[in-house]
């Protein structure tokens, strides 16, 4: 294992808010790096935005050189948030950050190192400060059939197309909850998908109060609103809808959906389905962050409890690409001991985080939801473990260790959400390495992994 | 959107299939006429859920290392991919 080089700033997460807190940081002229799981930046939400001449330097590790381009860039595209997106790549490429990508950080080996893997070969971060920009998930309520292939995410769908799924003159259906469902289903249709429906769980008057919140908060997001709109002409968008069944035999053939009274089956080959964002604090939580309400407790600079850790954009509270820039110019700025510049920020954001209250009051899931789930259908899909197996438990902990449920590869990162949502069970404490790693890699650091046998969450693989 | 490269190809189950460059392999899959990935512990046929590294749902044998993350690699001239095997 090579020992890596220190860093005065090293940031985790490569989306929004790391790459505003990598910018403010390494512009203030600390050593920067930004390190991330996926092969080329962007995070989700800027995912395939990427064009070659705005390429930062990439060093994919461990030993490749480093290349102007990392794979599977695109050519420039045109929409607003291309553009943006676009801006924000160049800034990064100027201010000489060294990005670090196809790398999951797993574990903390010593106080201010990080243990981070790559294609079955680890590699230590050292830093002095550190920013937790690690983004969010997509949250999925069971319902029976949702394991079949070809039931996907709704972000999951458009990450697929973007890197490379052929979608053209397949029948889609978009399902769940939130604004990701519009900008899903346009870039569907753009791609060439045909997309029969737009199921939205919450009901009309509260998407209009939405509307009157968007307004007065954020103009900007009506408009991209109404573009997508425009784009989706002709795709019945139907509020106080949900999917109640995805049937067939080795993959999806159709879907049964509700609305009211109403309960109809589609065909389809795709169900895109995504029922809001869930923060991903595993990392804040390994390294002791204070949670408060589900999400990482941060000071007005983006200081978590841990002195030196920062943390920025969603794993603080679900809001947004607008509010994640704020937060991640805060944090970098902060963390490059530059208060004054952190603070220009600070009105924006303020104003981003009451748009995001209203975005989580107005795509709040439905009750109905809860029963979607049939005793025999599966929650926890590492294991299969059905909601009866699980039902019959207090909580998380002892349904864990008498059903697996949560102690597959995923590390319950897909059903603790949905079991939080089904049984209100609050999730487990986190315990190294939050991400499946060969026993290989994890013998070199035998050291600190010896206190912590029998977490049955690392996997070997 | 276009890709900066000409197509590739690689194998699933031994199969060959061109994908455009930058493609992962879960694309490669699909492109294969898959949906499933791999089977799940009680034999039922599992595809990509998140797209993004989170669920490991859509989990292959790639050049002979089994479990690897297809939606999360991209693929390289010559890529052996096995949805067949645990």
């Amino acid at each position: 294992m090579s020992r890596s080089a220190e860093y005065d700033v090293l940031i985790v997460g490569m989306g929004p808010a790391g790459i505003a807190a990598a910018c403010a940081a390494a512009e203030g002229g600390r050593r920067t790096a930004i390190v991330d799981d996926n092969p080329a930046p962007g995070g989700q939400i800027w995912r395939g935005r990427l064009s070659e001449g705005d390429s930062p330097i990439f060093v994919p590790p461990p030993t490749n050189a480093a290349r102007r381009c990392p794979v599977g860039a695109r050519e420039p595209g045109q929409s607003p948030e291309d553009r943006q997106a676009a801006a924000w790549f160049r800034r990064l490429a100027a201010a000489g950050v060294e990005c670090i990508t196809g790398t999951q950080v797993v574990a903390q080996t010593d106080g201010n190192v990080l243990l981070a893997e790559s294609g079955g070969v680890c590699r230590e971060l050292a830093y002095d400060k550190l920013v937790l920009a690690t983004g969010a998930r997509e949250s999925f309520v069971p319902f029976p059939g949702w394991t079949l292939p070809n039931v996907v995410g709704a972000g999951g769908l458009q990450a697929l197309v973007t890197a490379g799924l052929p979608i053209a003159g397949k029948r889609v259906a978009v399902a769940g909850g939130g604004p990701l469902l519009f900008s899903v289903a346009a870039g569907l249709r753009q791609t060439g998908a045909k997309v029969i429906l737009i199921a939205e769980q919450t009901c009309w008057s509260r998407l209009i109060r939405f509307g009157f919140a968007l307004v007065r908060l954020a103009p900007g997001k009506l408009m991209l609103g109404l573009r997508y709109k425009w784009k989706l002409l002709g795709v019945p968008y139907r509020a106080g809808c949900w999917p109640v069944a995805a049937e067939g035999e080795r993959q999806l053939e159709r879907v049964t959906f509700r609305a009211g009274k109403k309960t109809w089956t589609e065909p389809c080959d795709y169900l895109a389905c995504g029922f809001g964002l869930t923060p991903n604090t595993e990392l804040p939580r390994l390294l002791g962050c204070r949670m408060e309400g589900g999400v990482v407790k941060v000071d007005p600079w983006q200081e978590t409890s841990v002195p030196g850790v920062y943390c920025a954009g969603e794993p603080t509270g679900i809001g947004g690409v607008e509010r994640a820039l704020a937060e991640g110019q805060i944090a970098g700025h902060a963390a490059a001991g530059q208060p004054d510049r952190a603070r220009r920020f600070f009105s924006t954001r303020a104003r981003m985080r009451r748009f995001a209250g209203a975005l989580n009051r107005a795509f709040a899931l439905r009750d109905e939801l809860r029963q979607l789930a049939a005793a025999d259908t599966i929650v926890c899909r590492c294991e299969d473990v059905t909601r009866r197996q699980m039902a019959s438990y207090t909580g998380w902990r002892p349904a864990k260790l008498h059903t697996r449920c949560g102690m597959g590869s995923c590390q319950g990162r897909v059903c603790g959400a949905a079991a939080q949502f089904l049984f209100g069970w609050e999730p487990d404490s986190v315990r190294p390495p939050i991400f499946p790693v060969s026993v290989q890699n994890l013998a070199l650091r035998n050291d600190s992994w010896e206190t912590d046998t029998g977490s049955g969450c690392c996997e070997s693989i | 959107m276009q890709a900066v490269d000409a197509d590739i190809r690689v194998t699933v189950d031994g199969r060959e299939v061109r994908v455009p460059a930058g493609a992962t392999a879960a694309v490669a899959i699909a492109v294969a006429g898959r949906a499933a990935c791999r089977t799940s512990v009680t034999g039922s046929p599992r595809g990509p859920l998140c797209g993004m590294g989170i669920c490991f749902e859509c989990r292959a044998t790639i050049d002979g290392r089994p479990h690897q993350r297809t939606c999360q690699t991209v693929c390289r001239p010559g890529m052996e991919i096995r949805t067949d095997e645990p």
